[in-house]
């Protein structure tokens, strides 16, 4: 590739060739607004975000990780990669792999014919990530945009700039195994995308995450999973010196804040979906919407701060009081999407 | 929250880098904000990585009076658990139990050390020893 020669490369660098590096919120989203703005037209992680209908809540208790249950604020991984692919066109690819030396071997042949590849990577093996967030989380995207001698140039979304990663890591990181194993997972799209009707794929977006907020059949999924979980922590045993109740609370907050299950984030990445879209369907009956969301992230926040007071022991462990404070959020959610709802069926386009 | 409400608290979980937050600017729009971090994330980053720290003391100090097997140290440091190290060995959960006894542990065959110790990501000889 020509190109490489044009730009020097290191570690403080947002540019590869034509690339240009991004710093997002969340990874999946991150990835595939990356690889729709470099092959197609200008677009961001937010309207990524939203169109896809990432926004969720569900309370897994049954998926236990380090024997704590998984609280996701988003779908399940993969989704947003396969919800954008309706609206935009974008003919994704993906493809796993028994043996890491053939899934190894395809992602350099795709890099050699000049594409974007995007990999499903377990966070534990990338070496550049702090090592206090080093746990064994599989479903983390980053895209690759070439490869250098025994290393790769990755544009992982969630750094800020560039980075590098050998390639004995990477493989690692590729076939990790355990929960979500990401069996080599790599995808790249096929076509060029195309600017979609932007009321049309943003109205009928809304109504899905609306739906799978408000009615969704399982009890620990949506607005009535926010209550499951309220429940579950009215009832933390705060007997004792209150460890396992102090784990769980903590648990709650890692899941909402730090490991890409963003919970108040991504209220604000929806909301930031929200404003955009209104501006690009002109639609401005949405910016409500969006300033009505911020609160409710900012209430998801100060659950977190409340929580976190009790964790330190600054507060007395009051479990009764988080839980208060999480059916407050379901009530202001609750009305939110309903409202949501209302506004979306009343637009017509 | 606003653009000047985001927390820039140098949390050290971050070492140093920046996360991309959502914050709405002074015109009212929500836009990408790079944050030093947030106590609040560190408190909950920190309890989860010392509580792993914890079991891996534990589990050195029953490994040197002998009555644990240094696989089990290793597994928490390697920030695993039981049922993650079956999972990633493919090895039964009541084996990977066994094998957290000093006497069991020893007794296996290359093959199965080499298997424990590719999950974590060590050398075989780095898993019969303590750090």
């Amino acid at each position: 590739m020509q190109q490489r020669a044009m730009q020097p490369q290191d570690a403080t660098t947002k540019q590869h060739g034509s690339f240009t590096h991004a710093h997002a919120a969340h990874c999946e989203s991150g990835v595939m607004a990356s690889l729709v703005r470099h092959y197609g037209f200008p677009f961001t992680e937010a309207m990524a975000f939203g169109l896809s209908s990432a926004l969720c809540f569900a309370y897994l208790p049954f998926v236990r990780i380090n024997g704590l249950p998984l609280i996701a604020f988003r779908m399940w991984p993969k989704s947003i990669i396969q919800g954008l692919e309706k609206g935009l066109g974008l003919g994704m690819r993906f493809e796993t792999f028994r043996s890491p030396e053939r899934g190894m071997a395809r992602l350099d042949e795709l890099l050699e014919e000049g594409k974007l590849v995007g990999l499903q990577t377990s966070v534990f093996w990338l070496p550049y990530f702090p090592s206090d967030l080093r746990f064994h989380f599989n479903a983390h995207n980053v895209l690759v945009c070439a490869r250098e001698g025994d290393e790769y140039v990755i544009s992982d979304p969630v750094a800020e700039m560039l980075v590098r990663c050998a390639r004995a890591d990477l493989q690692k990181a590729r076939f990790a195994k355990g929960m979500l194993a990401p069996k080599g997972l790599l995808y790249y799209p096929t076509r060029k995308p195309v600017a979609p009707d932007w009321a049309r794929v943003g109205r009928r977006a809304i109504a899905k995450t609306c739906h799978v907020m408000l009615h969704s059949p399982l009890p620990i999924i949506g607005v009535r999973g926010i209550r499951m979980l309220a429940k579950r922590v009215e009832r933390l045993p705060v007997d004792g010196n209150g460890g396992a109740a102090r784990m769980y609370m903590g648990n709650i907050v890692r899941m909402q804040e730090e490991v890409g299950t963003g919970g108040a984030g991504f209220r604000f990445l929806y909301a930031s979906f929200l404003q955009e879209l209104a501006a690009l369907a002109g639609h401005g009956a949405l910016e409500g919407f969006a300033s009505r969301l911020v609160d409710i992230g900012d209430r998801w926040r100060e659950f977190a701060v409340a929580a976190a007071r009790q964790i330190r022991r600054r507060d007395p462990l009051a479990p009764p009081a988080l839980a208060a404070q999480l059916r407050g959020i379901a009530d202001h959610e609750e009305s939110f999407f309903r409202d949501l709802r209302r506004a979306q069926q009343a637009w017509r386009c | 929250m606003r653009e000047r409400d985001v927390p820039q608290e140098g949390n050290v979980t971050l070492a140093g880098h920046r996360k991309a937050v959502y914050a709405v600017g002074e015109d009212g729009r929500l836009k990408i904000v790079a944050s030093r971090g947030w106590e609040v994330e560190e408190t909950v980053t920190r309890q989860a990585v010392e509580e792993l720290e914890r079991l891996a003391r534990e589990a050195r100090e029953r490994a040197l009076d002998g009555t644990g097997s240094t696989l089990e140290y290793h597994m928490y440091r390697a920030r695993m658990d039981v049922p993650l190290l079956s999972q990633t060995t493919g090895l039964w959960r009541w084996r990977v139990k066994r094998h957290l006894r000093p006497g069991a542990f020893e007794r296996l065959p290359g093959a199965i050390k080499r298997r424990y110790a590719e999950a974590m990501g060590i050398p075989v000889e780095a898993l019969e020893k303590l750090d």
